[in-house]
């Protein structure tokens, strides 16, 4: 029987994989898109986990919500992506500073 | 409403009535139009008057609410008559000398663009100063104040291109902004203990609390003495007694008409009129009594100094009037209210009279008000010269005069209140006795300078002194030009002339038995004889004078037996023999005692002090408070600095802010981590342990 633990370990590696995404990556603001959807998805793995454990249905039916939300902000991001390459022709991490004070 | 309460209505409404027609529609109704309406306002308020002062002789008074303005939790607001005899006498006066007034503008201002502007405007100060006295409560007093103020502003500064005036105005409006400031703290004072403002509810009270020996709190002033000193500042600034009366001479740079009526009639004697209502306050204060008549004596002797040295006409009879509102002032001092009352009423005859015939010399010479031009005019203008000579008779207190008859029982009240003991007193008595040939020297060296001696006017003279230049009334020059004759004024200017010079030789006669020893002033003036004796004395000494009918004739002939009339003789000489036999002599004498003689040209330098202490002082303050806390420490350090404040931070903040990504999600990752560390590790290491 795989216990909990296997599935809350799953889920912290995923979430990892996602942060390291995040900070390692200087190339692509796709990578770093997908590595939010993989944190996201690691969130995903500890309630589906949690939820049957605890025999508790509520944890699925907010897997679903946060899939559905997760879709939707996809894409927009993906939508926001292609405006930005329009307008800067890059998607390159390192180049987006406009914010920079 | 009663047929009599109708009438207290009429004397005021009238010349409001008229001012508003005249103010508002005087393009439409005309120069004939406004000085026909506004006259006719007055006349009715004249003849009104002297209804209601038949009906007070004849013992009938009032005191009522005739509208309620507002109610404000227990203060109410209203405006209501106190019709006795005090408030009589001085309706009657003033209705009599702005009547006067009124008909002798028409000649005056004849010329003048702003005719119906200051027909308006007197008829205006007319009713204000009939609100005023017929005032029975603090508020309707505090507004009729305020609006004489107000209309002697405005006509001061009616030649409103002249800098001199609109100077001359703004002084008199914030010398007397001081003086109306101790009034207002009077009034507030009276209202927080008192609780009211009426008249006779304060009047009631008083006495229980001056018994209590009430004091201001946190100090140990008796409360009366506070309450009663800062009226009597509103009377200083009013009634320009010293050190606040700089305003009243440079007032003489409004039109000749409202110097008589305003600056020396009726308005300046408002402070005399107030302090004498309030003698159930004042009597109750000795210690306010004796300042009462320091600064009356002071003002009575230095200002009469002062008119000894002036050149212009109008202002030698400014100071006159100054010297004379100290004699009212003495005697309220010596708790002698129906003598200071008396003396404002011959005063306001005969000083109105003065003024007129001032105005009357300078409409002969073409608006030259400079003595030094004038001289020999009484073959130009009899009917001027006679009424000067007896408004001039009158001013020094010759006997028989009306002047002889108040200013007489001033001194031998002030006499009294000597050999009482009252402090104060002593310094009161000498100043005034001096003040009587200083009074009689200013008086004819101006009466000689005008009327007697060799004819200066039609010189070259290289215009005319201080101020009269851009008169707007006259685009000719000023003066008479070399050849050209005087002439008497028309008759509007001269029958107010005549109209006024009889009451200013009679009234004292016909009215001093009367006013100052009958029943007449009973319930409207209160004097408690036993503290002040100065009242008891006088009418001690009147009842000497044989039988009732025949005192005012034994006075007038006891009059020449005693120090004042010799006075009056040597003064009176002396001026002779300064300004017709030996004309070098005034001049030597300044030479001599040249120090003396600046002094007096620049009037003690009070306006120097006042320029250079309050003046420069307020505008030292303005430009420290403009330099140091408006720019320096609100613009400087509030409004820049804080903006300054959030550049420096924001520039050190600024690079935290690297613009990637990665960085701002780190930085909430961190976050995260740290709230989490806090709000859910800490406490439980913690709750472990």
């Amino acid at each position: 029987m795989v216990s909990l633990s296997w599935y809350l370990s799953v889920g912290a590696l995923l979430f990892a994989i996602g942060v390291l995404g995040i900070f390692l990556n200087r190339r692509n603001l796709i990578v770093l898109l997908m590595a939010i959807e993989l944190m996201l998805l690691a969130v995903n793995m500890n309630f589906v986990a949690f939820s049957h454990y605890l025999g508790d249905h509520h944890g699925q039916v907010f897997v679903f919500f946060i899939l559905t939300v997760a879709a939707a902000e996809a894409a927009i991001g993906l939508a926001i992506l292609v405006t930005l390459f329009r307008n800067l022709a890059t998607i390159n991490v390192d180049e987006l500073d406009s914010l920079k004070g | 409403m009663t047929a009599m309460q109708k009438l207290y209505l009429l004397v005021p409404l009238a010349p409001l009535v008229g001012a508003i027609i005249a103010g508002l529609l005087g393009r439409v109704v005309g120069r004939a139009g406004s000085h026909a309406v506004t006259i006719l306002g007055v006349l009715v308020s004249t003849v009104a008057s002297l209804l209601v002062f038949v009906d007070v002789m004849g013992g009938n008074t009032f005191n009522g609410t005739v509208y309620t303005w507002a109610t404000v939790g227990d203060l109410r607001l209203e405006v209501g008559f106190l019709i006795d005899a005090l408030s009589a006498t001085m309706m009657l006066v003033v209705t009599f000398v702005s009547l006067m007034v009124h008909i002798y503008t028409i000649g005056y201002m004849a010329d003048d663009p702003g005719y119906q502007r200051f027909f308006s405007y007197i008829s205006l100060f007319t009713f204000s100063m009939l609100m005023l006295v017929m005032a029975n409560n603090f508020l309707q007093l505090f507004f009729g104040w305020e609006a004489v103020g107000l209309v002697s502003y405005l006509l001061i500064g009616f030649w409103w291109k002249r800098p001199t005036a609109i100077y001359a105005n703004l002084k008199a409006f914030l010398v007397n902004r001081v003086g109306d400031f101790g009034f207002v703290l009077g009034i507030g004072l009276v209202f927080a203990f008192f609780g009211t403002l009426d008249y006779a509810a304060v009047f009631k009270a008083a006495p229980a609390i001056a018994a209590q020996g009430a004091t201001l709190p946190g100090t140990g002033w008796l409360l009366i003495t506070v309450v009663c000193v800062c009226l009597f500042i509103g009377a200083m600034g009013k009634s320009a007694q010293f050190p606040l009366h700089v305003w009243l001479p440079d007032s003489m740079e409004g039109p000749t008409p409202i110097s008589a009526l305003i600056h020396a009639a009726t308005m300046v004697t408002a402070g005399i009129f107030m302090v004498a209502r309030m003698s159930p306050l004042f009597e109750l204060s000795p210690a306010a009594l004796s300042f009462v008549i320091v600064i009356g004596a002071i003002t009575a002797l230095f200002m009469g100094f002062l008119g000894i040295v002036q050149n212009d006409i109008k202002r030698v009879v400014a100071y006159s009037t100054l010297s004379q509102l100290g004699y009212m002032t003495v005697a309220l001092g010596a708790s002698a209210y129906s003598v200071a009352i008396f003396h404002l009423m011959t005063h306001a005859f005969f000083k109105a009279l003065l003024f007129l015939a001032a105005g009357s010399v300078i409409i002969g010479l073409h608006h030259d008000q400079d003595l030094r031009n004038m001289g020999g005019l009484r073959r130009y203008m009899p009917v001027t010269w006679i009424t000067s000579l007896v408004g001039s008779l009158a001013l020094i207190g010759t006997p028989l005069f009306s002047d002889f008859y108040s200013k007489d029982s001033i001194l031998l009240a002030t006499e009294a209140a000597h050999r009482a003991g009252m402090p104060g007193a002593t310094f009161a008595y000498f100043a005034t006795t001096l003040g009587v040939f200083v009074t009689a020297f200013y008086s004819f060296r101006m009466y000689f300078l005008a009327f007697h001696g060799e004819e200066r006017f039609g010189g070259q003279h290289d215009h005319h002194g201080d101020h009269d230049e851009e008169e707007p009334s006259a685009d000719h020059h000023h003066g008479l030009a070399p050849g050209q004759k005087p002439h008497e004024s028309p008759a509007v200017v001269t029958l107010p002339l005549v109209l006024l010079a009889i009451p200013s030789v009679v009234i004292g006669y016909v009215a001093i038995d009367m006013f100052l020893f009958g029943e007449f002033f009973k319930g409207a003036i209160h004097v408690d004889g036993a503290q002040h004796p100065a009242m008891a004395r006088l009418t001690e000494l009147w009842h000497s004078f044989g039988s009732v009918n025949e005192r005012a004739w034994h006075m007038a002939l006891h009059g020449f037996v005693t120090l004042p009339f010799w006075l009056d003789i040597a003064g009176v000489g002396l001026a002779w023999l300064f300004y017709l036999r030996r004309p070098d002599i005034p001049a030597a004498i300044a030479r001599r005692f040249a120090a003396l003689y600046a002094l007096l040209e620049n009037k003690y330098y009070l306006d120097r002090f006042n320029e250079v202490f309050f003046a420069g002082g307020a505008r030292a303050i303005g430009r420290g408070l403009w330099k140091g806390g408006d720019m320096a420490v609100i613009d400087g350090v509030a409004v820049n600095g804080s903006a300054r404040l959030v550049g420096w931070i924001a520039a050190l903040i600024r690079h935290l802010q690297t613009g990637y990504i990665y960085h701002y999600a780190f930085a909430m990752l961190v976050g995260v981590g740290l709230v989490l560390f806090f709000f859910v590790t800490l406490p439980y290491v913690l709750s472990a342990r």
